[in-house]
């Protein structure tokens, strides 16, 4: 509830208050740009329950954010407030001027009751021109797929048509909820080396809402655990190390993220299939569904 | 020539007909077969209605389904009654309503076989005009909502995000619906508008690959089975709004074979 007045007050410089809430590590590339989203203090409160309580988080232009947290954590909660569909029982979330936020959903439901081409999809509601839309089908690997109906897709490949959707709005922040949910390890793999890419090429800024911690993390410039309140935050590697990330998700899965961050080769082992154990060589995403 | 009663019923059927093939499709995509069945209950509340405050008949099933569609919309959001338990309570509550309210009109006495089944032989001028001019307006509304409609469908939570605004889309649907309802009420009757909407979207989806060719082929089967069912109604002496249906009923039959035809062809080759 301290946080509240603090993020009324407009004009200071609010990186500090958010250096202070930070327990290991700052956010780097934060510092020196305005930052594309603030959320600050937010809490929600849905009847009896406190779903997020005074919750900080920022994500700086080119800066990939990974949320982590367990089933129930407020995960999707505080991406609703991000998204402007939940208002904040209190705190707020500034976001830069002009701010165009590209979301990609958990995954889609495509019922094959509606018969609807991938295309049709990506063209519903806005009107990329063509040069645009056939660059950014391949810079996802769905080139191939514009005339395919939506239901003979997989998951992956309907998961980057939802991200071709989003860049088509050439947006300055990604928000990605969940998106190798129902994925294969390959996939997975391909759809993080993509996201990652389209931090490079694009310069976009990246928030990325997960609860597999493995694959997620090695992406990820700063990682924020939540639980319903910021429980640490900070560089994978201090945050893995963090004592409440390990109260949160057991020793375990600690102990499972620094051997995914420190020895690449476990990717071969732990998926029993042929995977490039080295992230920079794995294919990319057109080439592995070649039709 | 509107004189004709047989081209009034053609004229009045295939129009509604139509309407209810776009209009249909969407309701099949959203799932909302059994919300436009409990409109359509609803609208014998309506009629009692119409006929106890002696207003026009069309007017009050109107306004009782646009007051159904918009309390259900608010209903919905409580969590702890499913949404067919909701339709389930208002489709049977209504009609039992609107009969009981009838029953104690002993003055008037109305066919309730033709609210209930439709009596498409008896549509008059009036209701040629209500079901063109309603049903232009109802297609073009629908027209504009059209890939508004379709993006909620595919992904409500996504279209929000990219700012759409959902729920006056949603109402604005709901209230087409409505509308509808109390256009095809003469044609089919209140306890078969739902097979005009549902039928014909059903047996055109094998056909179709993209949602507009869905909604032409359903228009198109619609009015095919419109005047199949009238002419069979006049050569069997059967009720005109059953035997609609049951055309409607072969229509899907021959395209679920076509389709199952086409899968094994697919198949095969």
């Amino acid at each position: 509830m301290a946080y509240a007045p603090r993020a009324r007050a407009r004009g200071t410089p609010d990186m500090l208050a958010t250096a202070d809430k930070m327990t290991a590590g700052s956010p780097a590339a934060a510092g020196a740009e305005p930052p594309l989203i603030e959320v600050r203090g937010v809490s929600f409160r849905s009847g009896q329950l406190s779903l997020l309580q005074s919750v900080d988080l920022v994500v700086g232009p080119r800066e990939i954010v990974s949320l982590v947290g367990p089933n129930g954590a407020g995960k999707t909660t505080l991406l609703r407030v991000m998204l402007g569909g939940l208002a904040p029982s209190s705190g707020e979330v500034r976001k830069r001027p002009g701010l165009t936020i590209g979301y990609v959903p958990q995954r889609l439901q495509a019922d094959p009751i509606l018969p609807i081409t991938l295309h049709r999809m990506l063209t519903l509601g806005q009107r990329p021109n063509p040069g645009t839309l056939a660059e950014i089908m391949a810079e996802t690997g769905i080139q191939r797929l514009g005339h395919s109906l939506l239901h003979e897709l997989s998951g992956g490949e309907l998961q980057r048509a939802l991200l071709a959707r989003a860049l088509l709005r050439a947006p300055d922040l990604l928000i990605l909820d969940e998106p190798t949910q129902g994925i294969d390890f390959n996939g997975q793999l391909e759809l993080y080396h993509l996201i990652e890419q389209v931090r490079d090429r694009r310069g976009c800024g990246i928030l990325l809402v997960s609860h597999d911690l493995h694959l997620v993390m090695r992406a990820t410039d700063r990682v924020v655990c939540l639980n319903r309140h910021v429980c640490c935050s900070g560089r994978p590697e201090s945050v893995s190390r963090d004592p409440a990330y390990r109260q949160l998700f057991g020793p375990a899965a600690a102990a499972g993220l620094a051997i995914y961050s420190h020895h690449h080769n476990h990717v071969h082992d732990l998926a029993g299939d042929v995977v490039d154990p080295t992230p920079s060589t794995v294919s990319a995403p057109g080439a592995a569904d070649a039709r | 020539m509107l004189d004709d009663f047989l081209v009034r019923a053609m004229l009045g059927g295939v129009g509604v007909a139509l309407v209810a093939g776009p209009l249909g499709c969407v309701v099949v995509w959203r799932r909302m077969a059994y919300f436009g069945g409990a409109l359509a209950h609803s609208a014998l509340l309506g009629v009692a209605l119409g006929l106890l405050l002696a207003i026009d008949i069309r007017l009050a099933t109107l306004a009782i389904c646009v007051l159904f569609a918009l309390l259900l919309g608010r209903l919905q959001r409580r969590r702890e009654l499913a949404t067919d338990t909701l339709l389930g309570v208002f489709a049977e509550t209504s009609l039992a309503l609107g009969l009981v309210a009838l029953s104690f009109m002993e003055t008037v006495r109305i066919d309730l076989m033709a609210y209930l089944f439709g009596d498409v032989l008896a549509i008059g001028r009036g209701d040629l005009l209500w079901i063109w001019v309603g049903g232009l307006a109802v297609l073009a509304a629908l027209a504009a909502l059209w890939e508004p409609l379709l993006r909620i469908t595919l992904h409500a939570e996504l279209a929000q995000a990219e700012g759409l605004a959902v729920e006056p889309v949603r109402y604005a649907f709901m209230l087409l619906i409505a509308l509808t309802v109390a256009m095809a009420m003469k044609i089919v009757g209140i306890l078969l508008i739902v097979a005009l909407l549902i039928i014909p979207a059903a047996a055109a989806r094998p056909f179709a690959r993209n949602p507009e060719q869905m909604a032409l082929a359903t228009a198109a089967l619609g009015a095919l089975a419109v005047a199949l069912g009238i002419f069979g109604s006049l050569t069997f002496d059967t009720p005109s709004g059953p035997s609609i249906v049951v055309a409607m009923a072969s229509l899907f039959g021959l395209s679920l074979c076509l389709g199952g035809l086409r899968l094994m062809g697919r198949r095969v080759g």
